[in-house]
């Protein structure tokens, strides 16, 4: 009897008895599954042109070309490469994610620790434009954004995604400003300290972590929509990546292999990002997911 | 005096941009776009008189919206279902004090990364089935090598499978969020539950199914509520996979509204389409939200 109770304390957490072969079997072929698309898309890329074959395309390459990235990169005979698209991405990224990190920060301290009434009622309204099929909003959207000079233009897109980036943001900071204890607040409070002097020196300094989230969140949402680019973004010069690739990927004078190494550039930033900062990025997606 | 007003008013004032531009770009937009649907606005140029609700009489006996609208059925069940299993699947099985835990956390996670474009293109030529005179390509092809033939079939390519091949796809992409939301629920689990149980003689099972499975039902709630607004809403994979796909077996609602508005120029119809978009989506939000807000005031 205590032998079998030191062997439960000892044994897993959820104490299965099937083979542990059987489980990183099962853990190991998933994992297969789940890099397979990356494996074709490396492959491919290094590739040289003579040996690209769909009917070859799982062939180990027989050394390391970079043909195919080049050519995706600054295009070929009839098409242009996603270079341009790519830096599009990149003016559009940064600042659309700095001013929505900064709004969030803003929305999330004023609605964690300077509620008024009804400030939960306009919380969760601001909470739905999360959730909404921008489909419902295009229409408008284009017209008005035509009118302020914006439409086809990388501030306009900038303006867009920090508008729709509010709830996100908002959300993910006002939970994570609920961790920062409200005594803190009310000494300074009682000590004259102002809404603006709370901030920044008690709640500015600890929000590192906020922030982290926060930007890593919708730079990889920014940097992957597609949406509101091909929608806003009708003129070539302007359009960001996920466009250009997407044309690329669209285009029948574009090879395969071509096509495979564009996604694997486009795809790299924000990996990258999840590579490193994998940490942040798990947070913020278990922040999207709201509390339930 | 004076300056208790200030502390009153400031934060109002700095909310209220924010405040402002949902209003605007969220409330006020869905109201045109409702309005728009209820015109006659149907070419390039804007005609706002009233055509009552023949844009949504139109829409219901079109045959491609009936297809499309059966299509979002069948892709959201499949999406939900197979990323609640595979997520519920790993977070279990990584739970069991796993060598390696990290690495394959961080590999099933890595598609969510990633945006729905690259994983579009990728897919497309994975499931590329090949032809009958030249041989298979992609996945066809890795099972004729190891000799599972008879698994080959025709994908997107087949009108019969259609859309349920992006759902491959897009579970690729998503099930690993499910498997993270689950496996810090599990963590969250006290030990002394499942100790509980099994002094009680629950076995391994049962301890799943009527301890454990309960106990993750809030984080059940939430990944349904994220997927399937995701499910309900998918475009961009559509676009880059498959496009409309054969008698319109790959077509969904959100794609037909943008060939619809931003192609056709037909922008009542495209508003129509919007609308019932919109009402599907705040069928599954609007009560989330409302009992996440209820649930929140008790604390």
């Amino acid at each position: 009897m205590i032998a079998k109770t030191r062997s439960w304390r000892e044994g897993l957490r959820l104490r299965v008895r099937w083979p542990r072969l059987l489980i990183y079997a099962t853990l190991i072929a998933c994992a297969a599954f789940y890099l397979m698309p990356v494996y074709v898309l490396v492959i491919t890329g290094m590739k040289s042109f003579t040996e690209v074959n769909l009917y070859r395309m799982w062939d180990l390459p027989s050394g390391l070309h970079f043909d195919s990235f080049k050519k995706a990169w600054f295009g070929g005979f009839g098409f242009e490469g996603i270079s341009s698209n790519f830096f599009n991405s990149v003016y559009l990224t940064i600042p659309a994610t700095l001013i929505s990190a900064m709004l969030g920060s803003i929305n999330g301290y004023v609605l964690s620790k300077w509620r008024f009434r009804g400030s939960d009622v306009l919380f969760t309204l601001l909470l739905f434009g999360m959730f909404i099929p921008y489909q419902s909003i295009l229409i408008p959207l284009v017209q008005v954004l035509y009118k302020m000079g914006l439409y086809g233009t990388i501030p306009g897109l900038i303006f867009v995604h920090v508008v729709y980036g509010i709830p996100i943001c908002t959300l993910i900071f006002r939970n994570y400003y609920a961790t920062v204890p409200t005594e803190l607040i009310e000494a300074a409070k009682i000590d004259g300290a102002t809404i603006f002097g709370i901030y920044r020196h008690i709640l500015f300094p600890l929000s590192l972590p906020g922030f982290a989230v926060v930007m890593i969140w919708q730079f990889t949402s920014i940097w992957n929509d597609f949406l509101f680019a091909v929608t806003i973004a009708q003129n070539p010069d302007i359009q960001p990546l996920t466009v250009g690739l997407n044309n690329l990927a669209g285009s029948y004078i574009v090879e395969w292999n071509v096509q495979m190494a564009g996604a694997l550039m486009a795809a790299l930033p924000t990996l990258l990002v999840y590579i490193f900062l994998g940490r942040y990025f798990m947070r913020g997606l278990l922040a999207g997911s709201l509390k339930g | 005096m004076r300056r208790l007003d200030w502390e009153r008013i400031t934060p109002f004032l700095l909310i209220l941009p924010s405040a402002i531009a949902i209003a605007i770009f969220v409330y006020g937009f869905i109201g045109f776009t409702g309005f728009v649907s209820l015109t006659k606005w149907n070419k390039l140029l804007p005609d706002f008189s009233l055509a009552g609700l023949r844009n949504y009489q139109t829409l219901f006996a079109n045959r491609r919206f009936q297809i499309d609208m059966r299509n979002m059925v069948v892709f959201t069940a499949l999406f939900l279902i197979s990323c609640l299993a595979i997520g519920f699947l790993l977070a279990v099985l990584l739970d069991q004090r796993i060598k390696g835990e990290n690495l394959f956390r961080s590999i099933f996670l890595f598609p969510m990364a990633i945006s729905f474009i690259v994983t579009g293109i990728a897919w497309r030529w994975l499931l590329n089935p090949g032809s009958a005179e030249m041989g298979s390509t992609g996945v066809n092809l890795l099972f004729e090598k190891v000799g599972l033939g008879f698994f080959k079939t025709g994908w997107y390519t087949d009108p019969e499978i259609g859309i349920k091949a992006v759902v491959i796809a897009a579970v690729w992409q998503m099930s690993g969020y499910v498997m993270a939301m689950y496996l810090a629920g599990l963590r969250g689990i006290p030990e002394e539950l499942r100790e509980a149980a099994r002094v009680d003689g629950a076995s391994d099972l049962q301890i799943l199914w009527h301890v454990i499975v309960p106990l993750l039902r809030p984080i059940t709630l939430g990944a349904v509520i994220v997927l399937g607004h995701i499910a309900l809403k998918i475009f961009d994979l559509v676009v880059a996979m498959t496009g409309p796909g054969i008698g319109f077996s790959c077509d969904v609602p959100a794609y037909f509204m943008w060939d619809t508005t931003f192609q056709s120029n037909r922008f009542a119809q495209g508003a129509s389409i919007a609308t019932i978009l919109l009402v599907m989506v705040g069928i599954l939000i609007v009560p989330y939200l409302t009992y996440s807000l209820g649930k929140e005031a008790e604390i």
